[in-house]
């Protein structure tokens, strides 16, 4: 075992041992350096540490001068060490932040970035403006009975209106089943499940035997709305209207109406929209067909056409996106080519 | 319909002045839809030329072309274009004798093409002008040579305008026509809306000729079938002209109109039909009279009947088919077309007129089948007006008689049914209610009076009679129409209505919501597409075994090869997919959220469908709705190509089923869920790399990599990683509320376990087994390592599982945590055989 020997407290001494801890600490240029000068100059067995424990055999009428003597050099010594250790742990704390650093503009990044569909999202702001205003989106089959799509909506069988519906049928003809030409047929659904009031909007996918082209698909997207409610008129339509034109277009959007023909509404009438940011200047753009719902439609639903009127309103999304955001080419946005959604990202 | 503005004008005063887009504005504000312009696009000098003299040139080519000296202007005159009164003109055509009038198109004119004229050099020669054809007038088909005034009945000055003298400064507009508006597909009808939307004073055409019947022609309506109830014809009218010059010519600017209108000059017969039916609305006939055999019987086709028609077609007939036959057979298919037997030529001199009124439905049913929609059939289905035809047969006969010579005899018929329609009550102030426009009672009743309607006043309100020509005014809301177009839309004020409170977007659609931004925001892209697909498609992807599934199949499908609605949504993403990589985009990650169709079996639909503008029974709905095929709303997703791609310091990361796995995580994460997975199997998808997703036991869908030669066979690369789940099914079981347990914040005692296993053994089932043996303190449990190779005996892997153990009330012990993660061995040893390794 080792056995120190013993040591003689003096004020020289103690003066030496401070002196060659503070050089230790001074020259020590790591936390290494400086863990090895608090071994050898703080620790046990180091000079200062036989110091103190000398003062076992100091005269009890010494004690306290010698204990102050040594007490204040510990602390001295100690004190410095702290302060060392701040500056060293700042030092390379610095070092390492440094060394760390990298070029934020070819961080390597997992994964990829991924986007939703314009058309999607466009049809998801819609609802959102009309559940604003309190009303609900209602759904239907996109392969649709006859009697949903045509009849209750007031298409007589044999009336050129139906044939002009380009209808996709569907095998066999006695099943009376189409893909839906309209989402129109909503609107009977809605007022056989609910009970009156009812507002509604129903966006969704439709079908026409149309062939592919820059202004046609076979399968597109509309949105309907329909209210039937005590004592509307075409006035509630119009301001119903402006008021999902300007939140669609900004405030100075407004709504036109032409009169028009539709089997399920009278009076019925076709509705322009002034889209003031339009691609090459504010202008009247056709947006969609809207009328008093038909009382004929109105019966179909059980509902009496003399307490109870309506409204009811469809437009394309396809087009009001492709207006809204100046698209050419309705190709563009059923050939699922990722570069179109991925302009839009999640927002539309 | 296109209407010529000079016709126009004949019978409402246009206002001066007018441009085509001044009358599209006019008439659109009564609801009938600008379409287009029509024009002859010729420009002038275009003049009179009278051929003086020419000289036949054979040419080196084998044509002969002769070369022509042509007066323009008159004597000592300066020409059109500021030449000489006599061109030298070079023409190819050698139909023209000298002294003929001619059109001289002069340099500085342009022709529809356009096809500017200058003076050039050819043959030899300059060419100071060019002398035109019918064609090259845009007048007709005629090009076998020019055109000769007189074949016109035409003479006029040398150096008169040709293009005035011609009608080819006349111009139509064209507008569409909705389809209950019938009798705005007529001149008659275009020329009263005009009136209508501008207060201008109307001259019915109707009006203005003298009608006479004839007799003695012997006519029998003989309707043995008549569809829902209404007789096929209830006016027939017949009128005889005798003694038409053949050749005589139909006048230039009748031939004008009705090309500016879309029709093509055939003969003068042909053409005084067609242009009183564009005058009038209503359909005309001419029959060769001398063709005729006996007198005309209109009846429904017999069983395996026939018809050659003017189009040269033979056309088997069908029993519902409304016919017009003579006692030699079919000699027409009423209302759509003529038959070629009786058909007028260019020997007829004595004809017989047919002005008909025929069932809207009954023609529109025969146009169809025979896929033969005509510019009649288009009148009829739409409604004719029934108390036009006299005066349609009367113009016919005055215009064969002026323009042809002929002359009107007594032989004809007029079978007339008197159609009695039905007076409408429009109650005070229900204008108003409906419109939300103020209108006044004089207002309401001016406005319809102004369409026709007959009206009389009652304390109730206005009983309407509404005109001949408006089938479509049936109840007093289209009346409210008519009040409120013919005022003008632009009153109708803008009033916010006030709906009830609303519930917002139901759970479902919210969480539809939700799934399609989680997909789009780990990295998956949104396509839309078409569910359109083949058999083989369907086969391939409708079922996970050799069944095969109930497809939609559609009657007219656009790509014949694609007739069936999509069991699955894999085949279009990878349609998708095969499209993106075509235009050099190989790292995708697509999804779309869509319906499919699946029926039950072959058998759908409903066959009796309830009728409209009535509630059909409970019975009926529940049938129909019964008949719809199942519509599931799926998720489908394909990745190919890299999920990560190569970056500085990271290598690229190859998609794989692992990509799947991910996006049944996010939707699981999405929706609230939990969706378990175990090994699956699926023809069209790789046998070691398919999972199959369970919902509470219950299979949801798929997720895998696609069968490599399936991917490759779809021009894929080798390695396509797809999913497909029934997201109603998901978003259903998603509905309940959860109850969540308390945290605790007690440490957590943290074990590995390390089992052997047998190779084949899913993780998932060891990993269930340690879960249900470690009991309540084990807070999570998850899979960090799958070791095979020494140490681990051949057929069996080492798994290595990471588990947290913690308490709700105390502090845990590591005995209490090494207790229960070896109870958990324990179990897994009992249910698999598990050794743990130590």
């Amino acid at each position: 075992m080792f056995v120190p020997e013993p040591i003689e407290i003096t004020e020289s001494a103690v003066q030496d041992a401070v002196d060659a801890a503070l050089a230790a600490i001074d020259t020590a240029s790591d936390t290494a350096e400086l863990k090895a000068a608090r071994t050898a100059h703080a620790a046990e067995h180091s000079q200062l540490a036989r110091l103190n424990a000398a003062l076992r055999d100091v005269p009890a009428d010494q004690k306290a001068a010698f204990g102050k003597l040594v007490g204040q050099a510990r602390g001295r010594v100690n004190q410095a060490f702290a302060a060392k250790e701040a500056v060293l742990a700042e030092q390379e704390n610095a070092k390492r932040l440094a060394e760390e650093a990298v070029d934020v503009t070819e961080v390597a990044l997992p994964g990829r970035a991924g986007s939703r569909h314009p058309l999607s999202l466009l049809q998801e702001r819609i609802a959102d403006i009309f559940v604003g205003m309190g009303w609900e989106v209602a759904e239907g089959p996109e392969l649709e009975s006859e009697w949903f799509n045509f009849d209750a909506l007031n298409f007589d069988a044999d009336h050129p209106a139906r044939a002009l519906q380009d209808t996709f049928f569907v095998e066999p003809p006695e099943a009376h089943l189409v893909l839906r030409t309209h989402t129109s047929p909503v609107q009977v659904r809605a007022l056989l499940e609910r009970e009156l009031p009812v507002y509604i909007v129903a966006p969704g996918r439709v079908y026409r035997t149309d062939e592919l082209d820059a202004t046609h698909t076979p399968v597109f997207s509309q949105v309907e709305g329909i209210a039937v409610d005590k004592g509307l008129t075409m006035a509630h339509l119009r301001g119903t209207l402006e008021h999902f034109a300007r939140a669609m277009f900004g405030e100075e959007a407004k709504i036109r109406l032409r009169p028009n023909y539709f089997p399920f509404t009278e009076p019925s009438a076709e509705m322009d929209v002034w889209h003031p940011g339009a691609k090459g200047g504010p202008r009247w753009i056709e947006w969609g067909g809207c009328g008093m719902v038909n009382r004929n439609v109105l019966r179909s639903a059980g509902i009496d056409p003399d307490v109870y009127t309506g409204f009811a309103f469809g437009m394309g999304i396809e087009r009001t996106l492709q207006f809204r955001n100046g698209l050419n080419d309705m190709r563009d946005m059923i050939e699922g080519d990722i570069r179109f959604s991925q302009q839009f990202g999640m927002v539309v | 319909m296109r209407i010529p503005l000079s016709w126009l004008a004949e019978y409402v005063d246009v206002a001066p002045g007018s441009t085509p887009e001044d009358v599209h504005a006019v008439l659109v504000k009564v609801g009938l839809e600008e379409e287009d312009i029509h024009r002859f696009d010729i420009a002038g000098p275009v003049v009179v030329g009278e051929v003086l003299d020419f000289v036949e040139e054979p040419q080196t080519n084998g044509k002969t072309i002769r070369w022509c000296q042509v007066r323009v202007a008159p004597d000592g005159e300066p020409a059109a274009d500021g030449g000489e009164a006599v061109h030298g003109i070079v023409c190819g055509a050698r139909n023209f004798f000298v002294g003929d009038k001619v059109v001289v198109t002069l340099p500085g004119s342009v022709l529809p093409g356009p096809f500017p004229i200058a003076a050039r050099k050819t043959y030899g020669h300059v060419s100071d002008g060019m002398i035109a054809s019918a064609r090259e007038l845009g007048l007709g088909d005629e090009h076998s040579g020019i055109l000769r005034l007189v074949e016109l009945g035409l003479d006029a000055p040398v150096g008169t305008d040709a293009i005035s003298l011609l009608g080819l400064d006349d111009v139509s507009v064209e507008v569409n026509v909705t389809p209950d508006r019938g009798y705005a597909l007529s001149i008659r009808g275009i020329a009263r809306e005009y009136a209508h939307s501008t207060g201008a004073a109307f001259r019915d055409p109707a009006a203005q000729v003298q009608v006479a019947d004839g007799d003695g022609f012997n006519v029998v309506i003989d309707d043995g079938a008549p569809i829902r109830g209404r007789i096929g014809a209830d006016v027939f009218i017949t009128r005889t002209v005798r003694g038409i010059d053949p050749s005589a010519p139909t006048p230039a600017w009748m031939i004008a109109r009705l090309v500016l209108a879309g029709i093509r000059s055939i003969s003068l017969i042909v053409d005084i039909t067609n242009y009183v039916m564009l005058e009038l609305g209503q359909p005309t006939h001419a029959y060769d009279l001398d063709k005729l055999t006996g007198g005309i019987t209109v009846r429904r086709a017999t069983p395996g009947e026939k018809i050659t028609t003017l189009d040269g077609q033979v056309r088997a007939l069908d029993p519902e088919d409304l016919l017009i036959t003579d006692e030699s057979g079919p000699i027409g298919l009423a209302g759509v077309m003529g038959g070629a037997s009786t058909e007028v030529s260019a020997a007829t001199t004595n004809v017989l007129v047919e002005a008909a009124n025929f069932d809207p439905v009954s023609i529109a049913r025969s146009a169809r089948r025979h896929k033969l929609p005509s510019e009649a059939s288009r009148r009829f289905e739409r409604g004719v007006d029934p108390d036009v035809a006299r005066a349609a047969a009367a113009r016919v006969v005055q215009l064969l008689e002026q323009l042809g010579g002929g002359r009107a005899d007594t032989l004809g018929s007029a079978h007339h049914t008197a159609v009695t329609v039905e007076p409408i009550l429009l109650p005070h102030g229900y204008a108003s209610e409906l419109v939300g426009v103020e209108f006044t009672d004089d207002e309401v009743r001016t406005t319809l009076a102004e369409i026709g309607g007959a009206i009389e006043q009652t304390d109730a309100g206005l009983i309407v009679t509404p005109p001949s020509w408006r089938p479509d005014l049936t109840d007093k809301a289209t009346l409210v129409e008519e009040v409120a177009r013919i005022v003008g839309y632009d009153r109708i004020p803008s009033v916010l209505p006030v709906a009830p409170a609303g519930r917002g977007l139901t759970r479902d659609q919210q969480l539809r919501r939700q799934t399609a931004n989680a997909l789009a925001a780990t990295g998956l892209t949104e396509v839309l597409v078409y569910p359109f697909l083949t058999q083989e498609q369907n086969d391939l992807f409708g079922s996970p075994n050799e069944q095969q599934v109930p497809a939609v199949r559609l009657t007219n499908p656009l790509d014949a090869s694609a007739p069936f609605m999509r069991t699955s949504l894999l085949p279009g993403l990878i349609d998708t997919a095969k499209r993106n990589l075509s235009r050099g985009l190989t790292d995708l990650a697509l999804f779309e959220v869509g319906l499919v169709f699946r029926p039950d079996g072959p058998v759908y639909g409903t066959e009796e469908l309830p009728v409209g503008a009535a509630l059909p029974t409970p019975e009926q709905l529940v049938r129909l709705e019964a008949g719809i095929p199942a519509q599931p709303r799926m998720v489908g997703a394909l990745f190919t190509g890299e999920s990560t791609q190569k970056q500085p310091g990271l290598t690229a990361v190859p998609s794989g089923i692992a990509d799947a796995l991910a996006a049944v995580r996010t939707l699981q994460n999405a929706l609230g869920v939990t969706l378990e997975v175990r090994r699956g199997s699926h023809k069209a998808l790789h046998p070691g790399r398919t999972a199959e997703v369970l919902l509470a036991g219950e299979h949801v869908g798929y997720a895998g990599e696609l069968l490599p030669q399936v991917a490759v066979d779809a021009d894929l690369p080798r390695v396509v990683a797809v999913l497909e789940v029934d997201l109603d099914a998901i978003i259903e079981a998603a509905g309940s509320e959860l109850h969540v347990t308390p945290i605790s914040s007690f440490p957590a005692a943290t074990q590995d376990l390390s089992l052997v296993v047998d190779v084949d053994i899913p993780a998932a089932d060891v990993l269930a087994a340690v879960v249900e043996g470690a009991g309540a303190l084990l807070e999570n449990a998850r899979i960090v390592d799958d070791y095979r190779g020494s140490g681990v005996p051949d057929g069996s892997k080492s798994l290595t599982f990471a588990l947290r153990f913690r308490a709700a009330d105390r502090t845990l012990t590591a005995s209490e945590a090494s207790e229960a993660k070896l109870a958990g061995a324990a179990r897994a040893a009992e249910r698999i055989g598990a050794a743990v390794r130590e």
